[in-house]
C-alpha cells in the first residue's frame, strides 16, 4: 500500500502522547519554525509531567510576542525543560516557565546551545555521547568527564533520545519527506530524527514526486505523521499576518 | 563629565577589525549594530545560530511592513534582508561551523571580562537567571573573540575587572576589548590600552578599570 502519512486533525496528531514523555519541539527566537498548532493541540490534550527540549522556555520576547509552548508551562504540563536560553530577556516581563523555575516547580537543564543541537543530533545518529570543548572551565562543566584531546581539554556530553518531537517545516510529501523555508529549518531536521514519534506541522502537503529530491532535508523515514495548516499566510510571511503573534 | 562613544561609535571601530573575506558572528546588543559599518569594498559573510550565511542587513523599522518575514530572522530574532548567495543549514551544521574552526570572528557583549580574558556575559546578576545561547560555544570556539560594551556599568562600576564575580561564559577566551573608552588588547602581559577616547588620559581610564593596564608605547587617539 501507498505510504501515506497525513493525518487530519493536530488533535488526532497528539492523542497518543502519554504523560511523562520527552517531547523536543522546534524553536528558535521567534514565530517561524514553531509548530504552533501542535503545540496548542498538546495544550488541549493536556499530558501531564512533560519533559520539554527545546531552545527556549517560550515566552522570552526577544521582537515580537506570540503564542508559543509557554501555553505548556502556563496550563502546568511541564516538570522539566532542557534549554539554552530559558528566561524572558526583560526582567520585567518574566515567562511562565521563569517563575515555576525559580520556585522549584519545574527542573532546568541549562545547555550551551551548540552543545543542546549536538546532543539532539547524536540521539537520532546512534552515538551515545561525544566530547566537546564548549563548557570546560564553567558552571557547565559539573561532574562530567574531562579529557584531552590536541592539548585542549573538552567534556562528555551525553545523547538526548525523545519520545516525540513536534516540528515545523514548509512542504511534505506524503511519504514525510520535508522542505524548509530559510530560517524556519534551526532545531527542526535534527529533531525529527531524533524521536520516537515524528509529527510535523506543514504549510502544504504533495503527492510523492511533487518534492525535488534534491532539495529535501529531512527524508520521510524520521517522519511519522504530516498536518496541513489551514490558514495561508502568503509571502513574505509577514509577522503581523501571522495570526500567532499577538498583536500589540 | 567627558563624552564618551556612542554604542554606534564602539561598533564602527569595532568594525575595523574585519577582514575581506572573513565570516562573522555578531552577538546581540552593541555588537548586532557593526554590520551597518562593514568598510568600503569588503566583503565580509555573517553568520547567524538558527542557521544562515551571508544574510543582508536588519529589516528597518520603516521597512518592516513590507519586508519582515518571520522565515528569515538573526540569533536576535530580528528581520533581516536576503542576499545573493545567502545559505540555509540547521542548528547542528550551524554549531559545527562554530566549534569546527570555521568562523574568523566573533564580536560579543560583556557583563564582566577579566584581565586574564575571561569572558562573563551570559547571566543577569540582578535576577539570578540567564540564557547561554550560543554565546559560550562562539566564546570558546571561534578564532577571534571581540568584546564590544560600555567601560562600566549603568552606576559606573568597571566591567573590566582582575576576577569576574559571576558565571562565565569562557575562561581566557577574549583576545580585544573596544569600549566607549578605550581599545585594549589581551596579551599573555596583561591588558594593553591600546588606543583611547578623545579628550581623555589612560590615568583616567585606568581609574575606570580595576586591572593594572599597560599604556602602549604607540597609544593613540581611537580613530575610525
Amino acid at each position: 500500500m501507498a505510504i501515506n502519512k497525513i493525518c487530519e486533525t493536530f488533535d488526532k496528531a497528539v492523542a497518543d502522547i502519554p504523560d511523562g514523555a520527552i517531547i523536543l519541539i522546534g524553536n528558535f527566537a521567534g514565530p517561524g519554525g514553531t509548530p504552533y498548532y501542535l503545540i496548542h493541540a498538546l495544550a488541549r490534550q493536556g499530558a501531564k509531567n512533560l519533559t520539554i527540549i527545546a531552545n527556549t522556555a517560550g515566552g522570552i520576547g526577544l521582537t515580537v510576542d506570540y503564542e508559543d509552548h509557554r501555553i505548556l508551562f502556563e496550563n502546568g504540563q511541564v516538570k522539566k525543560v532542557i534549554a539554552s536560553f530559558p528566561f524572558s530577556t526583560s526582567a520585567s516581563k518574566p515567562s511562565p516557565a521563569e517563575k515555576q523555575i525559580l520556585a522549584g516547580k519545574v527542573e532546568l537543564e541549562l545547555v550551551p546551545q551548540g552543545t543542546l543541537a549536538e546532543r539532539i543530533r547524536c540521539g537520532g545518529a546512534g552515538i551515545p555521547a561525544f566530547y566537546t570543548p564548549t563548557g570546560y572551565g564553567t558552571t557547565i562543566a559539573g561532574q562530567k568527564d574531562v579529557k584531552w584531546f590536541d592539548g585542549r581539554p573538552c567534556l562528555l556530553e551525553k545523547a538526548i533520545k525523545a519520545d516525540f518531537a513536534l516540528v515545523r517545516a514548509y512542504k511534505a510529501d506524503k511519504k514525510g519527506n520535508l522542505v524548509y523555508r530559510g530560517t524556519m529549518r534551526q532545531f527542526n531536521p535534527i529533531m525529527a530524527m531524533n524521536a520516537r514519534v515524528t509529527i510535523a506541522e506543514v504549510d502544504e502537503i504533495v503527492e510523492a514526486g511533487g518534492l525535488d529530491p534534491e532539495a529535501v532535508v529531512t527524508p520521510g523515514i524520521f517522519v511519522n505523521r504530516i498536518v496541513k495548516v489551514e490558514e495561508n499566510l502568503g509571502f513574505p510571511r509577514h509577522p503581523e499576518r501571522s495570526f500567532w503573534v499577538k498583536k500589540a | 563629565m567627558k563624552e564618551r562613544l556612542s554604542r554606534e561609535t564602539i561598533a564602527m571601530r569595532a568594525a575595523k577589525e574585519l577582514f575581506d573575506g572573513a565570516v562573522v558572528n555578531l552577538g546581540i546588543g552593541i555588537p548586532t549594530l557593526v554590520s551597518s559599518f562593514i568598510p568600503e569594498g569588503m566583503e565580509v559573510t555573517f553568520h547567524s545560530e538558527n542557521g544562515v550565511l551571508a544574510f543582508g542587513p536588519v529589516v528597518t523599522a520603516e521597512e518592516a511592513a513590507v519586508k519582515a518575514d518571520i522565515d528569515l530572522v538573526n540569533a536576535g530574532g530580528q528581520y533581516v534582508k536576503p542576499l545573493p548567495g545567502m545559505s540555509f543549514f540547521h542548528h547542528a551544521d550551524s554549531f559545527l561551523m562554530i566549534r569546527g574552526g570555521h568562523i574568523d570572528i566573533a564580536m560579543l557583549g560583556v557583563i564582566e571580562v577579566s584581565e586574564k580574558g575571561d569572558l562573563a556575559n551570559w547571566m543577569f546578576p540582578a535576577r539570578g537567571v540567564g540564557n547561554i545561547g550560543g554565546g559560550m560555544d562562539l566564546a570558546f570556539n571561534a578564532k577571534r573573540v571581540i568584546c564590544l560594551t560600555e567601560h562600566t556599568t549603568k552606576d559606573g562600576k568597571p566591567k573590566i575587572v582582575k576576577q569576574t564575580s559571576i558565571p562565565l561564559t569562557a575562561p581566557a577566551c577574549v583576545d580585544l576589548i573596544v569600549t566607549d573608552l578605550a581599545v585594549i588588547e589581551v596579551t599573555t602581559a596583561g591588558l594593553v590600552l591600546k588606543e583611547i577616547a578623545p579628550g581623555w588620559t589612560p590615568a583616567e581610564v585606568q581609574h575606570l578599570t580595576e586591572p593594572k593596564l599597560i599604556v602602549s608605547e604607540t597609544l593613540r587617539e581611537i580613530e575610525l
